[in-house]
């Protein structure tokens, strides 16, 4: 009877809002518990009269106008969190909402600051300052998504990015220090150098597995385990001999911060985005002209027709096996491009096995972005934020193991790929083989 | 064109390149083998180091003795239990990479058995202990297979997260709350459990380290075999490997299914982590990386099963040459004074030679099918069409 009721009532919900009963029903729950865990973890263990401070202004030299910091009694600010969550929580079950991402999107967020509001009781963390390492941390997570996005939209699997971006990472790192140390190069030239470096030992790489698992049809999986094995092998061997002999060849410079004029004295947003170096620049171009590319050039259109059916786009006169060499091999590159951000555009050295998953990470990220250029992006910007969010709490010393934390976005990224979006599909031929006939 | 001539000629001459080509396909993987082994070659000349002298302190390390081969064996042991977990999910069409986290959840497990129940006899802890790793791996292999099964993530993503997943667990509960107490007092503070007592350890082959652990992968290699092709649920994992929309249609819970095949993948891999912490170490120990409990036997044993051509029986094999290379390898690095990075390349090129080697046999077979085919179809055609 009662079963029957709740029945009825999620269906009425679905068909107001055209989302399924029972995700209806689950994201209203979900939504309530996260409302009852800001109460329970956050809020009770706050006592009256502790005040958060939220900084605004960048910490270093900035272009953009100071703007006052946000300071604010931490309890009353996390009961207003509590009952906003219980109330959207509250609405879903009863009303339910349209769409219904975007809400928990917000909810989710809310619950990030609830909990930065927490951490920084009675004291005060740099908000901005926050978001612009997260920016920096997510940029070679998003260029290993791209390069998923551009290998498995041509129907190759790419496990291989990891390994691809270690070893574009050494090369720009030695390449780079080459042309700085030792052939007496200026910062810029050496820098484009050390880039080449990356870009091509990404190149040559994503030509390998191209020849593995386009030519010889070995299974993608393993191919990309075998050359991530061969890159871990090689990286470490080539610095151990190299590299940490010969300090100099490990100190290529980095890209310098470039202020984009007038955007960068937007409050909050300049410094965030517009405070960075090139590469990270390079980065948002680099979105557009994938997207644009892929949805609105004829090479994309082939892209995705040898990605979803390889034998229409054959008998249509498309040259499949060509298409997926062009592409592994750009996959290749911005993989590599990725490795080289680790070395010239963050912390200007190379250490053995410096990826540490980023390039897996990555992979999530495309999934997580459903294969498209804006959609790895913003995933990837949630794990660069988590990755950035850690090494700040470690100064505010939350009481919270260190390991907790570093497991934290593995695990939302599973809870959300197992369905909370919404089903994500990847191109129909991903990870098959094509045999002409 | 076939019954145009005599039929023992025919017989005679098929029989002869029948037999030929079995022989070039067994022989394949060691060429490739070999294959690498000359790339390697020729590193180690640019090194400066003798490659001749070179493997031959390889094939005296894995070989030379007694002790060495048991050394062999015992790195053998993980690939297998591994292997064999691998067999099975492949077969049933689903890849797990998770063999690192599944070992380490698996011996997590059973140290915390170990460690927890130290007043009880022996005979009672080690079964239970091996069966808490088991259990670990299965949970570890599962949740992925649930996902996979009822929620659709791909298990490749799913099985790597959850090697994430259990290497910061391990670090947590090996600096924390499972850290050795001598370790707390020295302030060194090395992330592993306090040791074992003596009575729970596997017992060995005196004076080598080679423990029950081989005896009882075999065993399981055998027991993997009659499970894949003696029994119905063996028979309805392959079945849904290979088409899972005419499994359904047979009536088979397909979903159910892929569930178990990452579950005993996982468990196989959980056993091999509780085996080297009963067999190997007697206590569990880490760098901070699942490579530093499991010595990448989550990620070689995958190369091993595909290696035996994912047979449980042909894995056996596969993984005491896998073994041989690791064992062969540190003292070639002890000899020659070649970077340890050396081998890890030198494991690379081996794997790549020899998945392409079988792609290859593989390419030829049905290259061959297709011929005999057409063969066939042009006499159908010669005869005037079927009779």
């Amino acid at each position: 009877m009662s079963a029957n009721f709740v029945e009825r009532w999620f269906s009425q919900v679905s068909e107001r809002t055209g989302v399924a009963p029972r995700r209806a029903a689950i994201y209203g729950l979900v939504f309530l518990g996260v409302s009852l865990l800001i109460f329970a973890l956050f809020a009770t263990s706050s006592q009256a009269g502790q005040v958060t401070t939220f900084v605004l202004n960048p910490s270093g030299e900035t272009e953009a106008f100071p703007v006052p910091s946000l300071a604010f009694p931490t309890s009353a600010a996390l009961y207003l969190f509590v009952l906003v969550c219980a109330f959207v929580g509250g609405w879903q079950l009863a009303r339910g909402f349209k769409r219904i991402n975007l809400v928990l999107g917000g909810i989710l967020a809310l619950f990030v600051l609830a909990f930065l509001a927490w951490a920084a009781r009675d004291n005060s963390l740099n908000l901005t300052g926050l978001l612009g390492s997260a920016l920096l941390r997510a940029v070679p997570i998003a260029l290993a998504g791209l390069s998923g996005v551009l290998c498995e939209r041509s129907g190759v699997v790419n496990i291989a990015i990891e390994g691809i971006m270690l070893t574009g990472a050494f090369f720009s790192a030695l390449m780079g220090s080459l042309a700085a140390n030792i052939w007496g190069w200026s910062l810029w030239p050496s820098l484009v150098f050390g880039l080449a470096g990356g870009l091509l030992a990404g190149a040559l790489l994503g030509l390998l597995l191209a020849v593995l698992s386009v030519r010889f049809k070995i299974d993608q999986i393993i191919a990309g385990t075998a050359i991530n094995i061969l890159s871990m092998g090689i990286t470490s061997f080539l610095s151990a001999r190299i590299l940490t002999e010969f300090q100099r060849l490990n100190n290529p410079g980095i890209f310098p911060r470039f202020s984009v004029p007038g955007l960068a004295s937007i409050p909050i947003i300049g410094p965030i985005f517009f405070e960075q170096n090139l590469l990270v620049y390079a980065l948002f171009v680099l979105l557009f002209v994938i997207h644009i590319m892929l949805f609105y050039t004829r090479w994309g259109l082939r892209t995705r027709a040898v990605g979803e059916h390889p034998r229409a786009a054959d008998t249509l006169g498309i040259d499949v096996y060509k298409n997926r060499y062009i592409n592994v091999m750009l996959g290749g590159m911005m993989a590599g491009l990725g490795g080289a951000f680790l070395i010239l555009g963050s912390v200007g050295r190379f250490d053995e096995m410096m990826t540490a998953g980023k390039g897996f990470i990555g992979l999530a990220a495309m999934v997580f972005g459903k294969w498209m250029p804006f959609g790895t992006f913003g995933a990837a910007l949630i794990f660069g934020f988590a990755d950035a969010l850690q090494t700040k709490l470690a100064i505010l010393e939350v009481p919270i193991p260190s390991q907790f934390l570093l497991m934290a976005p593995y695990i939302v990224t599973m809870v959300i790929l197992a369905g909370v979006v919404g089903e994500a599909k990847p191109p129909a031929a991903d990870g098959q083989p094509y045999e002409k006939q | 064109m076939e019954d145009r001539l005599p039929k023992a000629e025919v017989s005679a001459l098929d029989t002869l390149r029948a037999n030929a080509s079995k022989i070039a396909d067994a022989l394949l993987p060691v060429l490739a083998v070999l294959a690498a082994l000359a790339i390697g070659a020729i590193i180690l000349l640019m090194l400066g180091a003798n490659p001749v002298a070179a493997y031959g302190a390889l094939l005296e390390g894995a070989f030379g003795s007694g002790n060495a081969v048991a050394e062999t064996i015992v790195k053998a042991t993980p690939l297998l239990l591994v292997g064999l977990g691998i067999c099975i999910a492949f077969r049933g069409n689903v890849i797990n990479i998770g063999g690192e986290g599944q070992m380490v959840v698996g011996a997590l497990l059973a140290t915390l058995v170990g460690l927890r129940l130290t007043s009880w006899p022996g005979w009672v802890v080690v079964p239970l202990a091996m069966l808490a790793g088991f259990v670990g791996g299965a949970i570890w292999g599962g949740i992925p297979g649930i996902l996979k099964a009822y929620f659709r993530v791909n298990e490749i993503l799913s099985t790597v997260m959850m090697n994430a997943i259990a290497v910061q667990a391990m670090n947590y509960l090996l600096r924390g709350p499972m850290i050795d107490p001598a370790q707390m007092e020295l302030a060194s503070r090395i992330p592993q459990t306090a040791a074992l007592p003596e009575a729970f350890r596997l017992p060995r082959l005196a004076p080598t380290r080679l423990h029950l652990g081989a005896f009882i992968a075999v065993v399981l290699a055998v027991g993997v075999y009659i499970l894949l092709w003696r029994t119905t649920l063996g028979y309805r994992i392959r079945a849904v490997g290979q088409n899972p929309d005419a499994s359904r249609y047979g009536g088979i819970r397909v979903r159910h299914h892929v569930v178990v095949a990452l579950l005993l993948s996982g468990a196989f891999a959980g056993l091999a982590g509780a085996t080297q912490v009963f067999g190997v170490n007697y206590r569990m120990i880490t760098d901070g990386s699942a490579t530093g409990f499991t010595g990448s036997a989550g990620f070689n044993g995958i190369v091993a099963a595909l290696f035996g051509q994912l047979h449980p029986i042909g894995a056996i094999p596969a993984s005491f040459l896998f073994g041989a290379l690791l064992v062969g390898a540190n003292k070639l690095q002890r000899m020659m004074q070649v970077p340890s990075a050396f081998i890890t390349s030198l494991n690379g090129l081996v794997v790549v030679f020899v998945v392409s080697s079988d792609i290859w046999r593989r390419q030829r077979q049905k290259r061959r099918l297709a011929a005999a085919q057409r063969a066939a179809e042009a006499a159908v055609a010669d005869s005037g069409g079927p009779a």
